[in-house]
């Protein structure tokens, strides 16, 4: 745990060591403000609530999380300083878990600056504040699923590209799953308990009722687990490919 | 002496290809091992096994009695390693990536930073501390690869070619640096500039196509040299045939070669069969018979010859070995 923390340390500081940690949060910032403000008609609604704010998370995800994650194992690999990380005294699930924490502050913290959209719905009404904390938790968790994919393909290539490519289209397949656009197809053939599996795969049906304000214990469950899933698919792949 | 790196029939396969072929050495306490081969010859990945980072397909590796395989985090704490190229991460500065290793390390507070303060003093580091790593020159660059390798005093040090690609004064630095540390560690190098060997190494070990194929120390493996005992003198060429006249009748005496120096001088070189000292029984005929010798010297090969003669033929040495 110590040498984990260690490690997350370490990789927070890289983020911050460039400006790529600034001009990342300024991009975010400000994509998550015109897209509520401008596709989302959040004057329009005449709503006091972040349900706009909220709901293109998963679209910036997509873009912007891969390239959190492109860099983490990728960079290590090429760069060769992997071998120097693996030969200090710790243990592969070390580094993949510190390296995943690292990331995953850092868009806690890019998510936390998003709180003058706070503010501004508080101005302009009343907001239950209840549902927009239950939102924020449930973005930072999608976050987290989104870098737990990200990591894994990270590890999968030398090559920084690749990993975004490759961590986008499976991030992609995630958030997609649960769309009628996708669902339409199996529902041809497939059996009900079949479609429900795929969407219940979906970030988006279980982002959506998170920023609702519903907190389902199935949802936290499936993020949880998701990100576990994926961090010891990292291990496996660190392991194998280190030396490549 | 202790036994502190004991390999065992080391083994490393990628795919159908075997980097290291059955490898079995170890290394005691004061003493600086050698690793030497052409390039590709499976240095690099024995170490990388010796350390942990690779896991090896069969054999083991111990490193102060722990097994590399099922104890790799008391391996790793109890050596110093330096990795090809000593890559660390370029974008903190050096005093920051110190206090990482020391942290990983298990150093905290004024430990840390006097293990810090000793490992900079060590490898001359205190000009270059807070710039970032990757401004720094190649010598400095691999001073911060030691001075991470020697941080928490390890009883083990693993270096994998720690002066490639540094200029003499620098070469010098590190061969010296490692010749003071000597006595209380068990080192391991790799290198192919054997001048190397014989400065700093106290035994050397040839590795060629993943297999071990001497192990010595440099006099030792100095005396596999088929002409080690060769002898090489400067005349007049006036006197050159009778010079190399009378040497033919020297016992032992297997061949003689002529080379024209200049106008004025020739130089003949004898060598002997089997390897048979013949220094004092040449000197001794040619004052016989009368011959002006303006110099006179055993004209042994160096190790470069050594290494040539075991890598190429590979198949020849391991018999006769």
């Amino acid at each position: 745990m110590r040498q984990t923390w260690i490690i997350a340390k370490r990789e927070l500081y890289a983020y911050f060591a460039t400006p790529m940690a600034f001009v990342f949060i300024a991009i975010f910032v400000a994509l998550t403000g015109a897209f509520t403000f401008y596709i989302g008609r959040f004057f329009d609604r005449g709503q006091a609530s972040l349900e706009s704010f909220f709901s293109f998370h998963p679209w910036l995800y997509l873009l912007l999380i891969p390239a959190i994650a492109m860099r983490l194992w990728a960079e290590e690999r090429k760069s060769g300083t992997i071998e120097q990380l693996l030969t200090l005294p710790i243990t592969t699930c070390d580094a993949v878990v510190g390296k995943f924490l690292a990331a995953w502050i850092f868009c806690g913290i890019a998510l936390a600056l998003t709180f003058p959209m706070w503010i501004t719905v508080n101005i302009l009404g009343e907001p239950d504040n209840g549902v927009i904390v239950v939102g924020y938790i449930g973005s930072f968790l999608m976050a987290g699923a989104f870098l737990s994919i990200g990591t894994c393909m990270s590890a999968l290539t030398r090559n920084q590209i690749i990993a975004f490519i490759s961590g986008a289209v499976v991030c992609f397949l995630f958030t997609l799953s649960g769309l009628d656009l996708v669902l339409n197809v199996f529902r041809l053939w497939a059996p009900e308990a079949l479609v429900s599996t795929i969407a219940s795969f979906s970030f988006l049906t279980r982002f959506e009722s998170l920023s609702r304000g519903i907190i389902d214990i199935r949802d936290i469950i499936y993020f949880f687990s998701l990100i576990a899933f994926w961090l010891f698919a990292t291990t496996i792949a660190v392991e194998a490919k280190k030396a490549a | 002496m202790t036994v502190m790196v004991d390999v065992d029939r080391l083994v490393k396969r990628f795919g159908d290809f075997v980097a290291v072929n059955g490898i079995s050495l170890s290394v005691k306490k004061g003493e600086v091992l050698g690793f030497l081969g052409p390039n590709g010859a499976g240095k690099t990945t024995t170490m990388r096994m010796i350390a942990g980072f690779l896991t090896p397909s069969s054999g083991t590796a111990r490193v102060c009695g722990h097994d590399v395989a099922t104890d790799p985090i008391r391996v790793k704490q109890s050596m110093g390693y330096m990795p090809e190229g000593s890559p660390s991460y370029e974008d903190m500065s050096v005093r920051a990536f110190l206090k990482f290793i020391a942290a990983v390390r298990g150093l905290e507070g004024a430990e840390a930073q006097k293990a810090i303060d000793r490992a900079v003093e060590r490898v001359v580091l205190a000009d270059v501390l807070d710039r970032p790593i990757d401004v720094l020159s190649k010598g400095y660059k691999r001073r911060v690869g030691m001075a991470q390798a020697i941080l928490h005093d390890p009883p083990v040090l693993v270096l994998d070619e720690p002066t490639d690609g540094l200029d003499p004064n620098q070469k010098h630095h590190v061969r010296s640096l490692i010749k003071d540390m000597a006595a209380e560690k068990a080192i391991i190098i790799s290198t192919h500039i054997l001048e190397e060997v014989e400065a700093v190494c106290t035994r050397a070990v040839i590795i060629g196509r993943g297999e071990l194929l001497a192990d010595g120390t440099s006099a030792e493996l100095l005396k596999r040299l088929p002409d080690y005992h060769a002898v090489a003198f400067v005349v007049p060429t006036a006197q050159a045939d009778a010079a190399a006249a009378a040497v033919q009748g020297v016992a032992n005496v297997a061949a003689i070669n002529t080379q024209s120096l200049d106008a004025a001088q020739t130089k003949i070189r004898v060598v002997p069969s089997q390897n048979a000292p013949i220094l004092a029984a040449v000197a001794e005929t040619l004052k016989g018979k009368g011959i002006a010798v303006t110099e006179i010297y055993q004209d042994r090969g160096n190790l470069d010859d050594v290494f040539r003669l075991i890598t190429t033929s590979s198949g020849a040495t391991k018999s006769a070995a």
